[in-house]
């Protein structure tokens, strides 16, 4: 589904993303887990086209993708973003908010096609006319989550889509991405700096630290703390709660 | 018996609003001595406002109520402004969670923590000098004279939450407020910025109110919890028996967390009941 090979992005002297390599099987839910400033998000906006300064060599569905990408690639690849606080027209309805990539991709039938989402994403059609601020932050990421499904896509790529919220709203948005996942076979790349929301989602994940992958490993192999680098093995200690004696063991890897 | 360090006795915050008034605490009654005590609870849970409350420290157009709100033998209730500024720094300090907002932005790092600790003490502006660095030191910044002359904008968010916590401790205060001070650190700044806390508190005597969302942190933390929602504390534990918490709210918060040991299926949901809101 997604192939990516020695991709490097640089910011001026700041390589942000260092030769990463990874693939993506067709509904596979693959994770990056890494702390600010490693570069996973920079690797979500490479792959969705936002980031447009980059080398290395990109397949996604088959089709070796280049800096310009089509209105179709935009289509079949959607982002949710972290915060649906700024993600969201303040002054666009939700039915406004859901129209517009409608009308964008030249689809039909809006109405039906909006009802469908909001249904899908546990909104009613009370909420199809409010404006952002009238929701709650989970209402507002579940309106993000059905502008992108509402495309039909074959790829979600997942910045940190719990991290604004409280801890009761975040399990409901991960029980909300596993259905759609299951129901619609879908393909998802999730980036997050908790440990904990990346293994819940992804069967197979990468720690990234400063633009490099250190290395990538199935889920089982984390849980049972059979990892091979030592940054890993740090992230998951400082992970599962505060611990005295492990503060004095940290070390900054470069 | 000994005097506690802090006793509050069913404080409240309220607003007025154009639709009436909005209460944000609703009687919230605890004390504590040199330990660590950790506040849990989701957004507009009333946690922020009730550790703002104890420093007097509320935003215009709260009003603050309680029996009784006694730091050390002082009434905080019927202290005047000066008194009350003269608290704050000194004995008094508080963390918050973003320290690019607390920061003075054109100003050099040390000279901001020598500022303060000159505000609160007779010293001399070298010796004020000599404190910053020792005080950035003692929160294990390896190169104290170089991060000394550093902006805000130079220095990384754990640095600079360390910087803010090297600035409140100068004065060598006697309960510490912290809100949220480790939220916008990855984990590993996160645990070492937690154990220059933790040792303060052990070393110094220093009273610690922990202000958090992270249950999983604040229990391994903290030495005692209060749980609260609905601007109450539906729930007061030892950190080590939160595993054994009665309150539903407690145990959903709990239990919707997602496992690094896995979770099969669904995660539960909190499904909140009206009768959490009313006085227990």
């Amino acid at each position: 589904m997604i192939e990516v090979e020695d991709l490097t992005v640089e910011f001026g002297e700041t390589r942000a993303v260092d030769r990463v390599s990874f693939s993506v099987a067709d509904g596979e839910a693959f994770g990056i887990v890494g702390e600010s400033g490693s570069g996973k998000s920079t690797v979500l906006r490479v792959l969705s086209g936002l980031n447009r300064h980059w080398s290395g060599r990109m397949i996604v569905e088959r089709v070796p993708q280049g800096r310009a990408r089509s209105r179709e690639f935009h289509r079949r690849l959607q982002m949710v973003f972290q915060d649906p606080y700024a993600s969201l027209h303040p002054r666009q309805t939700v039915d406004r908010a859901l129209a517009e990539p409608l009308r964008i991709h030249g689809l039909d039938d809006h109405e039906r096609r909006i009802s469908r989402a909001l249904r899908e994403v546990g909104l009613g059609p009370e909420h199809r006319f409010r404006y952002p601020h009238q929701l709650s932050g989970g209402q507002r990421q579940r309106v993000a989550i059905a502008r992108v499904l509402i495309l039909e896509p074959a790829i979600l790529l997942l910045d940190e889509p719990t991290s604004a919220l409280d801890v009761s709203v975040q399990a409901e948005i991960l029980n909300l991405l596993q259905r759609i996942r299951r129901e619609r076979r879908l393909t998802y790349m999730l980036v997050s700096h908790n440990l904990a929301v990346v293994t819940h989602l992804c069967a197979r994940i990468a720690v990234m630290n400063r633009g490099r992958f250190v290395e990538q490993l199935d889920v089982a192999s984390l849980r049972a703390h059979r990892t091979l680098q030592p940054y890993t093995a740090q992230l998951l200690r400082a992970s599962e709660g505060y611990d005295r004696q492990a503060a004095e063991t940290l070390i900054t890897y470069d | 018996m000994t005097v506690p360090l802090l006793d509050v006795v069913d404080l409240r915050v309220s607003f007025r609003t154009p639709r009436g008034v909005a209460a944000a605490v609703r009687g919230v009654s605890f004390t504590m001595g040199r330990e660590k005590l950790g506040i849990v609870g989701e957004s507009g849970s009333g946690k922020t406002l009730t550790g703002r409350s104890i420093l007097r420290l509320l935003p215009p157009g709260a009003e603050l109520q309680a029996t009784r709100l006694m730091f050390d033998g002082v009434d905080l209730m019927a202290a005047i402004p000066a008194q009350l500024r003269d608290l704050r720094g000194r004995r008094l300090a508080m963390v918050m969670q973003d320290p690019k907002f607390s920061l003075n932005p054109v100003m050099p790092v040390g000279d901001q923590i020598a500022e303060a600790y000159l505000a609160h003490s007779s010293a001399s502006r070298v010796e004020a000098r000599e404190k910053a660095l020792a005080m950035l030191e003692a929160v294990r910044i390896r190169e104290p004279r170089r991060v000394y002359a550093l902006y805000p904008h130079e220095v990384s968010g754990g640095m600079g939450q360390r910087i803010m916590i090297a600035m409140m401790l100068a004065p060598d205060p006697d309960l510490l407020v912290a809100d949220e001070p480790t939220s916008a650190l990855d984990v590993t700044v996160q645990t070492q910025v937690l154990a220059i806390l933790d040792d303060l508190v052990s070393e110094r005597g220093m009273g610690l109110v922990f202000i958090s969302h992270d249950l999983t942190l604040v229990a391994s933390f903290c030495d005692r919890v209060l749980v609260m929602y609905g601007g109450r504390v539906v729930e007061t534990l030892d950190a080590r028996d939160l595993g054994r918490a009665q309150h539903p709210y407690t145990r959903g918060l709990i239990a919707c967390l997602p496992q690094l040991s896995g979770t099969e299926g669904d995660l539960p949901v909190l499904t909140r009941d009206p009768a959490w809101l009313d006085a227990t």
